[in-house]
């Protein structure tokens, strides 16, 4: 069968390529149904990655978050009709040490590989997740980036010391929003700070303790454990307050992404005995938890709905410009795209 | 109940170095007509998938099928009749006999050459069959149309704002196809060789959706090498 890719061909350039697909593969063939633009599709799309990066990954599809649903399955591990999560991760080994996003050899869809902006996708049926019935479907859309916090508060879980009381977010975005939440239900006697640097953005933290903006920051104030969700130019300063601000052995987890070397008061880690650690994207275990927690708290897919922005149908090549035209002037929240083409 | 019709009742070609039929070639991996057989038989929405076929290519069309898709009921090739109409009502006399026939009977019909159809257009055709009655799948006019009535003078050039290009599929209730095809005398039946144009003809509303530039009949050596080119394959004409 023929499929058709819509690919990014250079910045801000979009065009259909037409690839194969075989149906004896025993793959599970989806149809996408919501998409979800993610800020690394946007650095792609708006030529903000490196000329050798762009040069690398090129031509792609973009996007990386999406739910679909299950047209064809020659195994009958879905359903026809099944709304599903497919995981953008594709280990190609296994390693009882090292986890699948880690592994080197492993390939990430809008990463090099074509993303989910095509008529079908496939995957194999151990990587899908099926939702339940009646899930917000907007908000099943980012899915990935629910799981990239889950995988993170996981890793957080492992490494960091028992003592949980206060924990610290820097970041007022998607990322911070989200990660918050998660800390939120799955740590309900921790007191969360935020700290960010938009008032309107802080304002929706309302489930935690306090929100500050980072130049006014009450004195006295401190926190156990951190994560930073900050990155871009932002992440310097945001790890040089946390380790300011984080009590002796505390755990700063970083989960900003920055193009720049970081420059961090090591002095100050060594001293306090810090760890840190970063996190980077999920494996199918992390999605599977997130839609556990959909399904055990539903007033958490209430308060990830308050991220959906725009909603874009796109039935042509330029609805998809439409779409990351307006996410690129969307300061907090998620642009989703109906998929139409 | 839905039903696909790809028809693949084409004779011989001289598309490549032999007479094969030019949906037997192969593009990329497959022939064409798995290609686009491939894109209705993953639909869910249509019980059966039936493959009218010159009948000289029916075993020919069967292990093709066979052999990409394994043993499956849910594709049929069958006898294609003389013209494009004829193998048309094969089809649905095929699905008259072993589902009957109810207005609420879709077949949705494509050219079997035409493998670039998108799950997006076929689920659209099976919806407007269902709410009009009848559906056809078109794109604007890229070039100006001209029309010379002897082939030496232009007689007029229509507007090219209300000028389309006819792709497939062509989708419709089986059951009214039927009667209009039998309403038309044997005159009339040789002259109308696209299905769309017998209800237009008796003045019942067509109605049109949008189809994809991309959707092209591969019809001559030219539109073979663009799909070829396009799916990045190598030129490999024999099926």
């Amino acid at each position: 069968m023929i499929n058709a890719v819509y690919q990014l061909v250079s910045p801000r350039m979009i065009e259909v390529a037409y690839k194969e697909i075989d149906l004896t593969a025993g793959e599970v063939i989806m149809r996408p149904y919501k998409v979800s633009v993610c800020k690394a599709d946007q650095r792609y799309y708006q030529g903000m990655r490196s000329p050798e990066a762009l040069k690398a990954k090129l031509p792609m599809a973009l996007t990386h978050e999406c739910v679909a649903q299950v047209v064809y399955d020659p195994t009958d591990t879905y359903s026809v009709g099944d709304f599903v999560v497919p995981v953008p991760n594709t280990p190609t080994e296994t390693d009882s040490v090292v986890a699948e996003n880690y592994l080197r050899s492993s390939y990430f869809r809008s990463s090099g590989y074509d993303g989910f902006l095509q008529d079908f996708i496939t995957a194999a049926p151990d990587r899908v997740v099926k939702l339940p019935k009646g899930m917000n479907m907007n908000v099943a859309s980012f899915t990935e980036l629910v799981s990239v916090s889950v995988h993170a508060i996981s890793r957080f879980d492992k490494i960091a010391h028992s003592r949980r009381n206060k924990i610290g977010i820097w970041g007022d975005g998607n990322v911070g929003y989200i990660t918050a939440l998660v800390l939120h239900y799955l740590y309900p006697e921790t007191e969360l700070y935020i700290f960010g640097t938009v008032e309107e953005k802080l304002s929706y933290f309302s489930f935690a303790k306090a929100a500050y903006h980072v130049d006014h920051v009450p004195v006295g104030i401190s926190v156990d454990h951190a994560f930073e969700c900050v990155g871009g130019g932002g992440c310097q300063p945001a790890i040089n307050q946390i380790i300011d601000l984080i009590n002796p052995e505390g755990t700063l987890s970083l989960m900003g992404v920055s193009e720049n070397n970081v420059g961090i008061n090591t002095r100050m880690v060594l001293e306090k005995g810090l760890r840190l650690f970063g996190s980077s994207r999920s494996g199918i275990e992390d999605f599977a938890k997130a839609v556990e927690l959909y399904e055990k708290y539903p007033k958490l897919v209430s308060y990830l709905d308050n991220l959906v922005g725009d909603v874009v149908r796109v039935e042509s090549i330029p609805d998809i410009h439409r779409a990351f035209d307006l996410d690129y002037h969307r300061s907090f929240g998620k642009t989703v795209i109906d998929w139409a083409k | 109940m839905v039903f696909a019709i790809v028809l693949a009742g084409g004779k011989g070609s001289r598309m490549g170095n032999t007479d094969m039929p030019k949906q037997f070639m192969k593009l990329g991996s497959k022939p064409i007509l798995v290609h686009t057989v491939e894109k209705f038989f993953v639909n869910s929405r249509f019980e059966k998938v039936i493959v009218p076929t010159h009948k000289s290519w029916v075993e020919h069309a069967r292990n093709l099928i066979e052999k990409n898709l394994g043993e499956t009921d849910k594709v049929v090739v069958i006898d294609g009749g003389e013209t494009r109409n004829d193998t048309i009502m094969n089809a649905i006399a095929y699905i008259e006999e072993n589902y009957g026939l109810d207005e609420d009977t879709i077949v949705v019909t494509h050219d079997s050459v035409r493998p670039f159809v998108t799950h997006r257009i076929i689920d659209e055709n099976i919806d407007c069959a269902a709410k009009y009655g009848a559906c056809d799948t078109m794109v604007s006019a890229a070039d100006t149309i001209v029309e010379s009535c002897d082939g030496e003078a232009i007689t007029s050039i229509p507007i090219r704002d209300h000028m389309y290009q006819g792709q497939t599929p062509q989708s419709f209730k089986a059951k009214r196809l039927k009667e209009i095809f039998e309403s038309l005398s044997d005159e009339e039946k040789n002259i109308l060789t696209d299905a769309c144009k017998m209800y237009v003809l008796k003045g019942e509303h067509v109605h049109v959706l949008k189809g994809e530039v991309f959707n092209i009949k591969i019809t001559y050596p030219f539109d073979m090498k663009v799909a070829q080119s396009l799916i990045g394959a190598t030129e490999d004409l024999e099926g």
